[in-house]
């Protein structure tokens, strides 16, 4: 997989939420990702960094272009140092929530893109990487 | 502290006003002409404030007591400056003008002592930094103050609540629905509800770039809210790439949408037994049988 481009910023705020999705969709629109997709790839990050926020005390946001084999797409990476998933079954399962959300976030971003990955450990910290690739 | 600042308390003792009318005639070219009257007068405060502070001996602590009204008349010019849109730069070069002429008095004042210049001009350029780093920070503040009064005026303007027909509120969104934003969107749907004696809010979210499931769930709260008012809700404007994007995502609103306002107007309407009727087709309908009515009369002659 191939970087065509890269940025990273912090995600500790909401306004940096908002900031972060209005680079997402210049991306998303700039490899062109039909409407549908794009407003899919936002709102999945747009989760991910709410749960950043919430959960993992802030943390920083990699946007990335990417390529392989000639397929272009719109990776997402988020990191945080906060204490971590403890169930990460649990996490991903529709409706389960530990901070009076929809507790869909994770589970409902996971449906939103083509690749999602979590990795975390209890007391280290989270990442969350997803893509959306072209049609 | 009188040695570091002897010749610069001597200077505002004795020649004050030559000191003030040579800064005021410096600061033309560097401020905004619209501010010049007042700077003058926040010039002739803070030399003012500078002397009280040498009387007192305390011109090398700018935070002190002494300092008080010098401090006062830089925070009343940064903050004009910053409302009256200067750039900071141009606000701490109100401060930085007064270098030239104090330098050129300090100059005459010392005479042949060029140890006591250098002496003085040394003291001079730090306590001059400091009140110039001072103004900065004090223009940065004002200009926060500014825009954290835009946004509050935006959160407010960007939420009306319309009557479409008595009975009928209309809740156009606009923009990113924060938890601060839906706070006082909520409080005035619920507020107007009261007031107009509601039964029907149509929320719609045409304008509203994103749902996450933050925003559904302040939409849900909303909903719920208004329930509890005794209105009911009905939620438009959800785009086509939102409503797939939402059955991904998983999020039921549970509440009765349109696609559209006009849909949604007609919707409201009907559900308070209120009818739309296209005029001309009723003054046909209506003419069909008083013609009608006309030729059974003809033929009964
Ligand atoms: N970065 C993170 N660090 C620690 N815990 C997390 C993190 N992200 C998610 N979690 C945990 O996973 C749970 C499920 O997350 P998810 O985003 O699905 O739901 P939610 O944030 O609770 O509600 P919603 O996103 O629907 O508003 C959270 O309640 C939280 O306990
Ligand atoms: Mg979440």
């Amino acid at each position: 997989m191939n970087v065509e481009k890269t940025l990273t910023f912090p995600v500790k705020i909401g306004e940096d939420v908002v900031r972060l999705r209005q680079v997402v969709r210049a991306e998303a629109i700039a490899i062109g990702l039909s409407l549908v997709d794009q407003t899919k790839v936002i709102t999945a990050a747009s989760e991910i960094a709410r749960n950043t926020i919430d959960y993992g005390k802030g943390g920083d946001v990699t946007i990335e272009v990417v390529n392989t084999s000639g397929r272009r797409g719109v990776k997402v990476v988020f990191a945080d140092n906060g204490p971590g998933i403890v169930d990460m079954e649990k996490a991903l399962t529709d409706g389960y929530t530990t901070g009076g959300g929809l507790g869909l976030g994770l589970s409902g971003a996971k449906r939103l893109v083509n690749e999602f990955d979590v990795k975390s450990t209890v007391g280290h910290g989270t990442v969350v990487t997803l893509i959306r690739w072209k049609a | 502290m009188a040695a570091q600042h002897g010749v610069l308390t001597k200077i505002l003792a004795k020649s004050q006003g030559d000191l003030l009318d040579a800064w005021v005639k410096e600061q033309k070219g560097v401020l905004k002409v619209s501010s010049q009257g007042e700077a003058a007068e926040h010039s002739r405060k803070f030399i003012d404030g500078l002397r009280a502070a040498a009387e007192a001996d305390q011109l090398g602590d700018i935070n002190g007591g002494a300092w008080a009204q010098a401090r006062q008349a830089l925070t009343d010019i940064s903050s004009d400056q910053a409302l009256k849109g200067a750039t900071p730069g141009e606000t701490a070069m109100f401060v930085f003008s007064l270098k030239g002429p104090l330098f050129a008095a300090l100059a005459k004042e010392a005479g042949k002592d060029t140890d006591a210049f250098a002496r003085e001009v040394w003291a001079s350029t730090v306590m001059l930094d400091k009140l110039g780093l001072y103004t900065m920070e004090v223009f940065q503040k004002s200009r926060e103050e500014v825009i954290r009064r835009q946004q509050e005026e935006l959160l407010e303007l960007s939420t009306p609540v319309v009557q479409l027909w008595s009975g009928i509120l209309a809740l156009p969104l606009i923009g990113t629905l924060d938890s601060g934003r839906t706070q006082v969107v909520m409080e005035s749907l619920l507020q107007e509800i009261v007031k107009r004696e509601a039964e029907i809010a149509i929320i719609d979210i045409t304008g509203v770039p994103t749902v996450d499931t933050m925003v559904a769930q302040h939409l849900l709260k909303t909903v719920s809210a208004a329930r509890l008012m005794g209105a009911d809700c009905i939620i438009s404007g959800i785009r086509p790439q939102i409503a797939q994007t939402m059955v991904h995502l998983g999020v039921e609103l549970n509440v009765v949408s349109k696609a559209n306002m006009a849909d949604a107007f007609a919707l409201a309407l009907r559900s308070t037994n209120r009818k739309v009727v296209d005029r001309t087709a009723k003054d046909k309908e209506a003419a069909a049988i008083k013609a009608a009515a006309a030729s059974a009369a003809a033929g009964e002659d």
